[in-house]
């Protein structure tokens, strides 16, 4: 009897042994159903991340955080500014009340592989472009760039001169001012562009420079705009090429914060044209820029030296401006300037002292608004009846 | 005669100058690190992982905020090893995307290098002298209120897209491992 007991357990024992064998292997191969399953959604969603990403990621592990491309390699980008000017006048035949969108430009950047890039600018200034209106449609920067090395580039086409402040980098977004400032319009040109070709290098201490051989001036010699820089551009619009002009800047900016840069030019024939008693000019132009924290200073001289009878005799060998603008960044969306200049032109015009002051809302890092309040007093008796004090009002935005 | 010179250098001297330094010099341009050759500097005696973390709606909320616009991407990938992870993401600056690797030994950073710069302007931002600013910073805020590295950056003139640039990556990075501590990762 007892050992029929016996038997009967060791047949429960083992049947009970073989349910649990049982259950335990379905339960295995139900867990490794589901890493399977797992596994396999784990596929489809790094798949449909893939093709959601397509063209976002170019590299294993290379994470673009934004896609603003048109196709893979042509990039557009843009700056656009408009303005209300409320000047009075001390004649006040000579006010200005007008609303002006004064520049929108876009840009247009290829990259052919990575060495060689493409640039370039076109701007229609003053809105309304043609025959008698007030505008123009101006291609300002297009030129290729072959990086030779890494410390070094040469740029080849039209491009923007290496000289001042605005010149190069005059997003209106960068600067403070509903206007620009008027050393780096009547003295620096800018935006002044020329065509030719330039070395720009680079090294680690922080140190830049430039070298280039390009286009000249063809300023006038007599009229109301004789002598004046900003009417001598040319634009490489069909330009006299008769006499090439060299610039060479040195920039220094190995102190984060420190911007401080040279540049020297020398035109052979501003005039472009032999014997009218304007032979050759230099232009010596240094500014520095200190940003601390939200303290910001900007300073920068520029000075021509012109040789020849004609513009020794008109008394405006030498022209020269300066000016010093301090800011304050008060927070992210509210910065403040005042601005002192003084402008030593050709003409009665473009000699004179300004100050401005006023704020910038910052909506976007890239989207401001701008207000300031403005004071002109030129420094000739025959255009005292223009000196102002007024206000201005701007929008203005880059992409 | 002045002329004459002029116009003989321009036509002979310079194109032979110019092609001389192109053949002299020639190389790869803007690419100034590869990617192995970084994540071989970031974890000099280990083989990293590779891991993934996704980028959930609360976390671009943040991503965007630092950035201050869309962010698209909806996963980063990133290495790790012990405590140590490196990070490449591409942020635009002003029109091309900048390739910036980013290292962090736990949540304070260790090296931050430019490994493509692709722009005309703001190459100085892969130098030391700038790079070196963000060497030990550390996040601070809260999602709700902002984030934000630990201490000044100092920006460089005409480059302060390129500037913004690294700094946003460099918080991206700091949050998102934030956020895979968070989740054990």
């Amino acid at each position: 009897m007892r050992g029929a007991l016996l038997l009967a357990s060791l047949g429960m024992g083992f049947l009970s042994f073989q349910v649990v064998a049982q259950e335990t292997a379905s339960v295995e191969e139900t867990i490794q159903r589901q890493q399977e399953q797992i596994d396999a959604l784990q596929e489809q969603i790094n798949a449909t991340a893939d093709f959601l990403e397509a063209g976002s990621v170019t590299q294993l592990n290379r994470t673009q955080l934004q896609e603003r491309d048109v196709g893979s390699q042509t990039s557009i980008g843009g700056y656009g500014e408009i303005h209300y000017n409320n000047l009075n006048a001390t004649d006040s035949d000579n006010d200005t009340d007008k609303m002006d969108f004064h520049r929108f430009v876009l840009f247009f950047a290829h990259e052919f592989n990575d060495r060689i890039s493409f640039f370039s600018e076109l701007e229609v200034e003053h809105s309304l472009a043609g025959e008698g209106k007030p505008g123009e449609v101006e291609i300002e920067q297009a030129f290729v760039q072959v990086n030779l090395s890494n410390e070094l580039a040469v740029q080849g086409g039209l491009f923007v001169l290496p000289v001042g402040i605005l010149n190069e980098t005059h997003e209106p977004t960068t600067f403070y001012g509903v206007e620009r400032n008027a050393v780096e319009s009547a003295i620096v040109p800018a935006t002044w562009w020329e065509g030719g070709a330039q070395l720009v290098g680079n090294n680690a201490s922080g140190l830049s420079w430039n070298a280039g051989f390009h286009s000249g001036l063809e300023m006038y010699t007599s009229g109301s705009n004789a002598f004046r820089v900003r009417k001598g551009r040319q634009k490489v619009a069909n330009a006299v090429a008769t006499d090439f002009a060299f610039t060479g800047r040195v920039r220094y900016t190995g102190i984060p914060g420190l911007d401080v840069a040279a540049t020297w030019q020398y035109q052979s024939d501003p005039s472009a044209a032999p014997g009218d008693g304007l032979d050759d000019g230099a232009l010596i132009e240094a500014h520095m820029i200190y940003t601390n924290g939200p303290f910001q200073l900007r300073a920068l001289y520029a000075d021509w030296e012109f040789s020849g009878t004609a513009v020794e005799a008109a008394g405006v060998a030498g022209q020269s401006g300066f000016y010093i603008e301090p800011s304050w960044r008060l927070n992210e969306r509210w910065g403040i300037f005042a601005r002192s200049e003084t402008v030593d032109g050709a003409v009665a015009g473009d000699q004179f002292d300004e100050f401005r002051a006023g704020l910038s809302y910052f909506a976007h890092p890239n989207a401001v608004f701008k207000f300031d309040i403005a004071n002109r007093d030129y420094t000739q008796l025959s255009k005292e009846g223009s000196s102002y004090t007024g206000f201005n009002v701007g929008m203005a935005y880059q992409f | 005669m002045a002329d004459r010179v002029t116009t003989w250098w321009l036509r002979s001297v310079l194109p032979i100058v110019l092609w001389g330094l192109a053949s002299a010099v020639y190389g790869q341009m803007g690419v100034y690190m590869e990617t192995e050759e970084f994540l071989a500097a970031a974890f000099p005696d280990s083989e990293p992982q590779v891991e993934v973390i996704w980028i959930n709606n609360e976390r671009r909320e943040v991503l965007e905020e630092i950035l201050d616009h869309p962010v698209n991407a909806l996963r980063v990938s990133y290495w790790i090893s012990g405590g140590k992870s490196a990070w490449i993401l591409d942020e635009i600056g002003k029109d091309r995307p900048i390739t910036i690797g980013v290292v962090a030994q736990g949540d304070a950073i260790e090296m931050i290098r430019v490994l493509v710069f692709r722009e005309i302007r703001g190459w100085e931002v892969r130098y030391p002298f700038f790079t070196d600013q963000f060497l030990g910073a550390r996040l601070i805020g809260s999602e709700q209120q902002g984030v934000g590295l630990d201490r000044q950056i100092d920006g460089i003139t005409g480059a302060t897209l390129s500037v913004n640039a690294l700094r946003g990556v460099t918080e991206v990075v700091l949050f998102l491992i934030q956020e895979s501590r968070g989740l054990g990762e």
